[in-house]
């Protein structure tokens, strides 16, 4: 057991680093979808900034950080100020439960990848998640704009439908692994089925993958349904009213958002951080870590590549598509995951 | 439209006459949105001004001019040939259609006749335009509608029309390719086989846009039955072009008066049949089909001789009324010119597709969503610089 | 430490829920209400029901709320008048409420037989919760959910009445 003062040392560490590599990965994830979206548009993306344009995040902070920050008349002030804040802190406290991988000893001590290792992570997650609709909803509203207010609604609605089928399509994944903490939920990943395939829960829970892809999608605003800043319908939708560093925090949390989704369906549906480890010791524990994010990377590709691709979803059809198609199906997928493994128990 | 200008835009809906919901008591949040004239979807500086309930379209009233420029008034003090530059400023996406409208409505003022070969290049030449044209919609209508990479797509192989266009005339956009009597230049060494390079080039790509968009369901979704207008109601309102070809008629100046050498091709007209976003999608795409075989057709025929009629230096038509309409890509373009005898028109009244189309808007979107308001804009390809002109 | 962040809580809690009566905007209230909220899942979290605490922010902060604001949003509600306030609510309400309040922290302690409930004390983790539910209370947890299904019909039948009329008439 850890005294008290090594254990609050080291949580801030790793808060510390947490955040640090959290930060940067959602800088470069904007990179990474203007880089790869320009490609698929016979464009080249940024290329200016530093070499590949790798240096663009940066220039783009800097840019925020020294915009005027306007506030226009007649915003309801302390919540129009406190909505990014708290649309920013609720997307970036998801990552304090999530393990990047296995325990590993550094001096002696023996600490895991993770900040906080908790019974209930996976709870904690969808908790923080369903708060980050208030950022939305409240900018929405304290902006004093018919834009704004149309794109809070929308968002308070959407984000709330579709938490529903999230959280039932995870359900499936927590009946095979018996437990809500992420750690033990990657543990019952390991292994192989007839030795071959991978016991990723991907397979066994197809359904519920692709039920939380879509419902992904839908929580953490993207196209196709991306409905709540709608561009061409509602000019940017609840940023509308937005400048400077505010509206980069609101473009933190989206990106901090997909990037907590991927992490969720890397650990809960591909494996966590399971994959070959070879070489020597060091290599052995690095790789855990390099998997991990591989998976993130890939979801993250594949949420740009979506947006290259589809069109954006009308707001009686999302609902629709909510309600009616993805809700049923995860009850469904419960049902009859509930089902097998009660016979096979 | 212009009369009810006031400041409070509440005060423009009260003229229209908008079906009243049953007001219950909570449901007496209806929402005034003034969208545009800087808006990212409204294709320039259209404002519309939306009576919204929740999200359904109560009523919208169109407020136009914020583009005007008085194209028709500077018209009385130019000659004719001074003119002719103007009207490619009205509709800037397809400046050699209303080129060719405008020259061929002086020379039937004046019982001049283009020497075929001239009305060979100019086919090619509006047909091309006609593609840009097309292109340039669908780029945007699909952007408006959320999916953004056929804008990129559309936009590539646009560049190779305006860079035909460059070679020919010098000018890429606002093309002044055309003269009253015929054409002033003659094409450049490799014209033909530049444009047959691209009619080949041109098909595959077709097939990779509708790939993106044809049977998306998304795509699907957000355009089928959205801003239906029947056949009826575009003859009422004057719709013209692709928008009352999908709902049902068939009618296409080309075929219908054939002017320049459009009798002499073979091609079809594309209808539609429910009048409803999708349709007009399907017929524009098919109608970029058919702009390929005209193009085809009159590339591998072009007659040789003389580009200009006998003109005079100095056009004067005798005194007499004309109109001429043409097909442009967006409907009929039409020309009404009054000479009273002199180097200079007395008046001219253009008739441009997009004003007239744009009155049906408030008919297709009402008691639909605003999302649907932003597909509707766009399916009606209106270009705003001839909305105003 | 416990003992100080529960008492922590436990004033954010009273702090918010006096602040939801004296604040003149809707809004207010209700994000002062969600306060309440968390606080009384932090409450529940260091009393060791970490599952109920995690259903308490979901459902409640995260769902509930999330809908009130929505209202308040949809209907655009303003600030309240200032009323004075009937007399009889003066020199009655306040000692009645005081009254009231001592009344059921008595009962309580009386049945509780002094006994305070330990840190950790609730029953946790989710397993144990699901057995509750599904074996012991079986039937009230299935009462419960058929009169959650009335009021959801009561709700549907009143929202859809006057659609359906206006439907007619069209």
């Amino acid at each position: 057991m850890l005294s008290i003062e090594s254990f609050v040392a080291i949580s801030l560490i790793k808060t510390v680093i947490a955040l640090f590599v959290l930060l940067t990965a959602v800088a470069y994830t904007v990179w990474l979808e203007r880089k790869v979206v320009g490609h698929m548009q016979n464009r080249w993306g940024p290329t200016r900034v530093g070499p590949f344009g790798l240096l663009q995040p940066l220039a783009d902070g800097v840019k925020f950080m020294f915009k005027e920050d306007l506030i226009p008349p007649h915003v309801y002030k302390p919540l129009y100020m406190a909505a990014p804040m708290l649309a920013v802190v609720f997307a970036l406290t998801s990552i304090a439960v999530i393990p990047v991988g296995n325990s590993i000893s550094i001096g002696g001590i023996q600490t895991s990848l993770q900040i906080a290792d908790v019974n209930i992570g996976l709870l904690i997650i969808l908790g923080v998640t369903s708060l980050g609709v208030y950022g939305v909803a409240l900018a929405g509203w304290s902006s004093n704009s018919k834009y704004s207010l149309l794109g809070g609604l929308r968002a308070s609605a959407q984000m709330v439908s579709y938490e529903i089928a999230l959280g039932l399509s995870l359900v499936g994944v927590l009946i095979l692994s018996g437990s809500l903490s992420l750690r033990e939920i990657v543990d019952a990943q390991s292994g192989t089925y007839w030795g071959v395939l991978p016991r990723w829960n991907i397979f066994p829970q197809f359904i519920a993958f692709f039920i939380y892809l879509m419902a992904a999608y839908a929580e953490t605003n993207r196209i196709p349904f991306d409905l709540p800043e709608a561009e061409t319908e509602l000019v940017a939708g609840y940023h509308t009213e937005y400048s400077a560093m505010k509206f980069a925090m609101f473009f933190m949390a989206e990106y901090a958002n997909m990037i907590t989704v991927a992490c969720v369906a890397s650990l809960l549906f591909l494996g966590g951080w399971h994959g070959p480890r070879f070489g020597p010791p060091l290599l052995q524990a690095i790789l855990p870590v390099f998997w991990f994010a591989l998976r993130i990377f890939g979801f993250l590709f594949v949420y740009i590549w979506i947006r290259g691709t589809l069109p954006r979803f009308r707001y009686d059809q999302l609902m629709a598509f909510g309600w009616k198609f993805l809700l049923p199906l995860a009850i469904a997928n419960l049902v009859v995951t509930a089902l097998v493994v009660a016979i096979q128990s | 439209m212009g009369d009810q200008i006031t400041k409070d835009p509440a005060s423009f809906i009260s003229h229209l006459e908008l079906d009243q919901p049953d007001k219950t008591f909570l449901d007496s949040n209806e929402l005034i949105i003034n969208m545009g004239p800087q808006h990212p979807a409204t294709h320039g500086v259209l404002r519309v001004i939306l009576k919204l309930d929740g999200e359904k379209v109560l009523g919208t009233e169109c407020v136009i001019g914020y583009l005007h420029r008085g194209v028709e008034k500077i018209a009385e003090h130019r000659t004719y040939t001074m003119f002719n530059p103007y009207v490619d400023r009205m509709d800037y996406v397809a400046a050699v259609s209303n080129g060719l409208g405008y020259c061929e409505a002086v020379e039937k003022l004046m019982n001049v006749q283009a020497p075929p070969r001239a009305n060979y290049i100019r086919v090619i030449l509006t047909e091309l335009n006609r593609l840009a044209s097309h292109q340039l919609w669908l780029g945007t209508h699909a952007l408006d509608i959320g999916a953004m990479t056929p804008l990129f797509y559309t936009f590539r192989d646009r560049e190779e029309i305006l860079k035909i266009f460059e070679k020919y005339c010098g000018a890429r956009l606002t093309t002044h390719a055309f003269r009253i009597g015929g054409c002033l230049y003659e094409t450049y060494d490799g014209f033909e086989q530049d444009v047959k390079k691209f009619i080949d080039f041109l098909p595959p790509k077709i097939d990779e846009y509708e790939e993106l968009l044809t049977t998306n369901r998304i795509w699907v979704e957000r355009t089928k039955g959205v801003g239906k207008i029947t056949a009826a109601d575009c003859v009422a309102l004057g719709v013209t072009g692709p928008v009352l070809r999908a709902s049902g008629v068939k009618w296409d100046l080309r075929k219908a008066q054939p002017y320049a050498a459009y009798s002499e091709f073979d091609f079809d007209i594309p209808i539609g049949q429910s009048g409803d976003t999708y349709d007009r999608y399907l017929v524009r795409m098919e109608e970029m089909r058919q702009s390929l075989r005209i193009i085809r057709q009159a590339v591998e025929r072009i007659p040789e001789g003389p580009i200009m009629a006998k003109v005079p230096k100095v056009i004067k038509p005798a005194v007499g009324e004309i109109y001429h309409s043409i097909e442009a890509p967006k409907g009929e373009l039409g020309y009404f010119i009054v000479s009273d005898g002199s180097t200079q028109p007395y008046r001219i009244r253009v008739r441009p597709p997009s004003f007239v189309n744009l009155q049906a808007l408030d008919l297709m979107v009402r008691g639909q969503l605003v999302a649907d308001v932003i597909a509707v804009i766009g399916t009606l390809d209106i270009v705003l610089g001839e909305v105003d002109r | 430490m416990h003992l100080i962040l529960f008492l922590a809580f436990g004033a954010v809690c009273v702090a918010g829920a006096v602040n939801l009566l004296v604040q003149k905007h809707p809004i207010n209230s209700a994000l002062s209400l969600v306060v309440v909220m968390g606080s009384l899942a932090a409450e529940y979290l260091l009393l060791g029901a970490e599952f109920v605490a995690a259903v308490q922010v979901i459902v409640y902060a995260g769902a509930v709320m999330v809908l009130f604001v929505f209202v308040i949003m949809l209907l655009n509600a303003g600030e309240e008048e200032e009323t004075k306030g009937s007399r009889v609510a003066m020199i009655f309400g306040i000692p009645g409420m005081l009254v009231g309040s001592l009344l059921i922290a008595w009962v309580l302690i009386e049945h509780s037989g002094n006994k305070s409930l330990a840190a950790g004390a609730l029953p946790g983790p989710p397993k144990t919760i699901g057995w509750l539910l599904f074996h012991d209370y079986l039937l009230p947890f299935e009462v419960t959910s058929v009169l959650v299904l009335i009021a959801i019909m009561g709700a549907v039948v009143l929202a859809a009445a006057p659609a359906s009329a206006g439907g007619r008439k069209d």
